[in-house]
């Protein structure tokens, strides 16, 4: 019997532990930190192919109309006009405006949606959907019987049509199902990487088979360290950095995903903000040297004011510096702009950029 | 993991190479494999005065920074300059090319609050 601290495993505990991971918990769960190395499983991703386990993430079937199952009130992201075969990136918030969880919205069918949501929060936002989504019924959390292969590259499409056919030509955020390995699944063009890439849902007990397909035909294992590295260098949100139930998708830069034209829940709240002005904003900044932000450290102005703090660090291999982003106070840092991050006496001047601070990317190739 | 046999060591796997009256300091390969790739490091000044276990040079990687301690009291001769455009020669190399710092000895009694290679040996074993 599991207690209820107990950390869980995803379908391929067992194939990371045989590969010599090293396992770290995340978010409740036993996940694989790296392989054979931070920086070359980020070349891999970068430069040929690389898969990611990502099982432990959420995922819920709706089936029903947009309107009437009250899946549109959810998302802050217009999904009236989203085709059959398509997905969309969005917000799920709370009354307040805060961000319960970001989100990917597929159209399965005409009135059959899946939502892909985050394993360290799949359970609050299992719980918000079924006090919103009006026929309990039409609400299934597949979380738990639903494996998920990232695999991202420039040569993830090559690899995997050498097994899997009618997926070559996808769109980025578009997807189609296949049949892989004998059974239907969906595979996305979609990514967290910055690089061409897919990601494919597959029956969970089946999925350690997929896994080792891949890795056999020279997808090098790839862990949430490398992970990381590639989307902070895309500039992406992760949540529980740069946004969380205390911070706006306003705050966070993510106005391009929400919607105003419809109804969702937490809208009033943010046209409020919107209105009166964010207290907040988030910034991207590049070290002057080698030496990396870190998050938690403190912002600071070139005159030494104290304006926000850092929400996710590390150092880019692709630029050779240091880079990161973090909230400050409205108004108080401009592109371009040197200011300073650090704890204690020692603090490394940065400067402002505007993201993605990797600008190769073949995620659109 | 590996461990040198004429070294010294200590308790946040720091290795030191005595020769004379000159020490020569660098993390060992449980450090180096425990911080995973080295992306930047600070050293100290040449003519530094250091006193034993005092932070004087830090280490970052992808994931995280760590602090260095000086495993004995003296003043800081010279710094491997490699290490600025190179970091990762000490993923790849701790215990020879991969070196910190050297300082002349100022008390080598300070000898004793230092791990033998043997000792260290136990102690790594006594952390798994």
């Amino acid at each position: 019997m599991l207690s209820e601290t107990a950390l869980k495993q995803t379908p391929l505990y067992h194939e990371h532990v045989r590969l010599n991971a090293k396992i770290v918990p995340f978010g409740g769960w036993e996940m694989p930190l790296q392989y054979e190395g931070i920086l070359a499983e980020y070349n891999s991703t970068r430069r040929d192919v690389a898969v990611f386990d990502t099982s432990h993430m959420g995922e819920f079937l709706i089936e029903g109309d947009l309107q009437e199952s009250g899946l549109d009130r959810l998302v802050t992201q217009r999904l009236s006009d989203l085709a059959v075969g398509a997905c969309r990136y969005g917000a799920l918030l709370k009354e307040d405006g805060g961000v319960l969880d970001d989100l990917i919205v597929y159209r399965l069918a005409q009135a059959k949606w899946m939502v892909v949501v985050n394993g360290a929060t799949m359970q609050k936002d299992s719980e918000q959907f079924m006090r919103i989504v009006t026929a309990k019924d039409k609400f299934t959390n597949i979380s738990f019987s639903t494996g998920k292969l990232d695999i991202q590259g420039p040569k993830s499409r090559d690899l995997l049509s050498r097994f899997i056919k009618g997926f070559e030509k996808l769109t980025f955020y578009t997807f189609a199902e296949c049949e892989v390995l004998g059974t239907k699944a969906i595979v996305s063009r979609t990514g967290y990487t910055g690089e061409l890439g897919y990601e494919i849902y597959f029956p969970w007990e089946r999925t350690p088979e997929l896994w080792n397909k891949i890795l056999s035909l020279g997808a090098k294992p790839a862990g949430l360290g490398s992970r990381d590295v590639l989307r902070l260098e895309m500039g992406y949100s992760l949540y529980g950095h740069e946004i969380d139930e205390n911070i706006s998708p306003l705050e966070a830069g993510l106005e391009r995903f929400v919607d105003f034209d419809k109804d969702f829940i937490g809208k009033a709240k943010l046209l409020k903000e919107k209105k009166e002005g964010s207290k907040r904003h988030l910034i991207a900044f590049v070290s002057l040297s080698r030496r990396s932000p870190r998050s938690g450290f403190k912002i600071y102005s070139s005159d030494g004011q104290e304006i926000g703090v850092v929400t996710s660090g590390t150092f880019s291999p692709a630029l050779e510096k240091g880079i990161g982003l973090g909230l400050v106070n409205a108004g108080c840092a401009k592109k371009d702009e040197k200011i300073f991050v650090g704890e204690g006496s020692g603090s490394i001047e940065v400067a402002i950029t505007p993201r993605p601070f990797y600008k190769k990317g073949t995620f659109r190739n | 993991m590996e461990v040198m046999e004429d070294y010294f060591y200590t308790k946040e796997h720091e290795w030191v190479r005595i020769e004379d009256n000159i020490a020569i300091v660098g993390i060992s390969e449980y450090a180096q494999s425990a911080l995973g790739d080295i992306t930047f490091v600070e050293l100290p000044e040449v003519g530094l005065e250091i006193e034993q276990f005092e932070q004087f040079a830090s280490v970052e990687s992808v994931k995280a920074a760590s602090d260095i301690y000086c495993p004995l009291s003296g003043v800081v001769i010279e710094v491997n300059e490699e290490l600025s455009d190179s970091p990762d020669l000490i993923n790849r190399d701790c215990y020879e090319k991969g070196w910190m710092v050297k300082i002349e000895i100022s008390n080598l009694e300070d000898k004793v609050n230092l791990m033998t290679s043997t000792e260290y040996q136990k102690f790594l074993e006594s952390l798994e």
